[in-house]
């Protein structure tokens, strides 16, 4: 699997790589249907992640963020390409398919925090019993190791002193205090890649930065890699060094974070930035809004995916099939036969 | 580290919290049930056939003579006419074969209580298996289990255990078993899937798996802990079909059982009292009254615990 052709990074510093990715869902219209629509909820999606980085991933709601982070931790099974994992030993091996052993080693490396921890965790389970479970299922130590192991996670997420959570419900924590521990959850078999599925837009304002600087400081000292998923651009420059535009199952824009959110490529991109000023990112703000909104993408059209609300489109863009992500100069890629 | 000395405190503490928890909504959820009163009218019928119940082999061993008072085998020596009227001796008289009526009534209490919770049992294991399985699977394992369902349900039962006791000796565990897969299989296997579904889409199940969790793991850990008020639930309506059924099922003398309700009606039946209720009440009251006693009791239960389980029930 070594050197792929999706791989810009030199391999040793590549830690997961996706090399176009598609996941399609099928539109159930009856048994006996013979033509079936399918949702194209991930199109054709590659991007590489080096080791410690983290990339975010932004675009409005519906748009693939989710079932692209799924499929990296393959809780989705991809339709087709790759995802190449680095594994122990140094080779980019792909799980898309992974199954039995190996995939359950791989969960060892990579994990998720889902958006929702009013539901991430089982009501009948205590902070223990919910940290513990990698533990628990992949049988690394024994009770008393696991008790340790666990203890030391909660304080490193700052529920301290742990002793005062272990044995709590879920439904005795604060919303914060929650993805607190699902995020112990997350690291507590020190993996080195880490899908965070937009974690702080279910929780109240005030404690969102405490929880994105928590998940900075993590990524640094544990050397972690994160898929930052986010709506929201000021959580991504906040949290991310580069990050990836979505629209409509397709990447669309990629660079610097930085790079990207002075000077956009895509339309999209500007759209998406002229709609709101991207002030610290702690704020509550309205989701973006442009002219139309997101439509379901069921058996698209071979063309642009944006023509539909895109203010500079022609002929060519109505005629001519999705453009590629291509190199727009100083390392941007975007996906525009205009730009 | 502060952590060094607790550890030892590890399980002590994890087996308090999960008694706290226990106990909580166990406190809460009878204080759901006690405002519903049919839930205590059937818990107190239910307490009452019990006390019965359980003081039938202590009467047998003190104060009642086996000769005279075994419910199978006795005959009421001390009586001239069979079957004897109510009297100080017979509380409920005797049956047409010298009998005495209420030693078989409470003989009987502890066998319709143990088919029912052996049906109940039986019902609620494998429906909750069905319903966890059939959810967290879906697919073709899905379809499978649900088309058994429905073979299932579509079969009346009582038919179907008159068919099965006439082709092979049916006695109260074959009842229970028989009962339990019929109805585990079918309406509370497709009731609890129905719950399961709800369960098998949160996020924590997506944790378990990216966690590495089998399976097995999931499926117990996860599915079933959130089935159970639900799988208890149907338990009570479990045990008033069982004791309904074996009551239907004796009277027609289908059963190889030695005492039951339905067997004390099908003995009147066969002697030929069955249409003179008014001069021979104690031979068919008793019993019938038992039957229907227990079998609401259990269903007034099973209701009032559907509030307790269900919210949406929760109206008032
Ligand atoms: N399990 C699924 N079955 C069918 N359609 C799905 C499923 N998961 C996601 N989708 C569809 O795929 C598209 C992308 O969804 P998602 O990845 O959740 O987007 P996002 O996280 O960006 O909001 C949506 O149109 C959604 O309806
Ligand atoms: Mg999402």
């Amino acid at each position: 699997m070594n050197g792929s052709s999706g791989i810009s990074n030199p391999p040793s510093r590549t830690l997961i790589s996706a090399v176009n990715l598609s996941k399609l869902y099928p539109v159930s219209e009856g048994w006996f249907r013979r033509d079936r629509s399918f949702i194209h909820a991930v199109d054709g999606v590659s991007f590489d992640l080096a080791r410690g980085e983290t990339l975010g991933l932004v675009g409005e709601s519906g748009c693939g963020k989710t079932t692209t982070g799924r499929m990296l931790v393959r809780l989705t099974e991809p339709t087709d390409g790759q995802v190449l994992f680095n594994n122990e030993s140094g080779d980019l091996e792909d799980i898309a398919h992974l199954k039995g052993a190996p995939l359950k080693n791989f969960r060892r490396r990579a994990q998720m925090v889902f958006q929702d921890p009013y539901e991430s965790m089982n009501p009948r389970r205590t902070i223990f019993d919910t940290v513990a479970e990698p533990l628990h299922v992949q049988k690394i130590g024994d009770h008393s190791e696991r008790f340790e192991r666990v203890s030391e996670t909660l304080s490193m997420v700052g529920l301290t002193p742990p002793s005062s959570f272990l044995f709590r419900f879920p439904h005795e924590l604060s919303g914060g205090q929650r993805q607190r521990a699902a995020i112990a959850r997350a690291l507590v078999m020190n993996p080195s890649f880490v899908v965070a599925d937009e974690p702080t837009s279910m929780l109240d304002i005030s404690i969102r930065t405490g929880i994105m600087q928590l998940m900075g400081e993590l990524a640094d000292q544990l050397g972690i890699s994160y898929l930052y998923i986010t709506h929201d651009l000021a959580v991504a420059r906040y949290m991310c060094s580069r990050i990836a535009v979505m629209y409509l199952g397709k990447i669309v824009e990629m660079g610097e974070t930085e790079e990207v959110l002075r000077n956009p490529v895509h339309p999209y991109t500007k759209a998406l930035l002229s709609a709101v000023p991207v002030p610290d990112p702690g704020a509550d703000r309205e989701p973006v809004t442009i002219k139309g909104s997101v439509s379901v993408p069921v058996d698209p059209l071979p063309r642009c995916r944006f023509y539909d609300r895109c203010p500079i489109a022609d002929d060519f863009c109505r005629d001519n099939d999705h453009p590629p992500l291509e190199d727009k100069g100083a390392g941007r890629l975007a996906a525009c036969h205009k730009a | 580290m502060s952590t060094v000395n607790t550890q030892h405190a590890a399980p002590t503490g994890l087996w308090r919290a999960r008694l706290r928890l226990a106990s909580q909504s166990l406190r809460e959820s009878w204080q759901l049930f006690a405002r519903t009163r049919i839930g205590i009218i059937g818990l107190t019928i239910i307490g009452l056939y019990a006390l019965l119940a359980l003081a039938h082999p202590i009467l047998m061993n003190t104060v009642w003579e086996p000769r005279t008072y075994d419910p199978v085998v006795g005959y009421a020596f001390d009586e001239t006419q069979q079957p004897a009227p109510p009297s100080l001796k017979h509380l409920l008289g005797t049956d047409p074969l010298g009998r005495d009526i209420l030693s078989q009534l409470m003989f009987s209490a502890r066998s319709e209580f143990l088919l029912g919770l052996l049906a109940a049992t039986v019902t609620v294991v494998i429906g909750t298996a069905v319903g966890a399985i059939a959810a967290y699977f879906g697919g073709w394992v899905d379809t499978l289990l649900m088309r058994l369902a429905d073979i299932m349900i579509m079969m009346p039962a009582i038919s179907v255990l008159i068919v099965l006791s006439a082709l092979i000796g049916v006695e109260h565990f074959e009842l229970a078993l028989i009962i339990g897969i019929l109805s585990g299989f079918g309406a509370t296997g497709v009731v609890l899937k129905s719950q399961a579904l709800s369960v098998v889409v949160k996020p924590y199940i997506d944790a378990a798996r990216a966690a590495g969790g089998g399976h097995f793991h999931i499926i117990l850990i996860h599915i079933v802990p959130n089935l159970l008020p639900l799988s208890f639930l149907y338990m009570m309506f479990t045990v008033t079909s069982a004791i309904f059924s074996e009551a239907v099922l004796s009277f027609l003398g289908l059963l190889d059982v030695r005492m039951s309700w339905g067997l004390m009606i099908h003995t009147t039946e066969s002697a030929g009292y069955l249409l003179q209720v008014t001069d021979f009440w104690w031979l068919i009251f008793p019993a019938s009254l038992s039957i229907t006693l227990l079998c609401s009791a259990f269903y007034l239960v099973g209701r009032s615990l559907d509030e307790v389980v269900n919210p949406r029930l929760r109206s008032r």
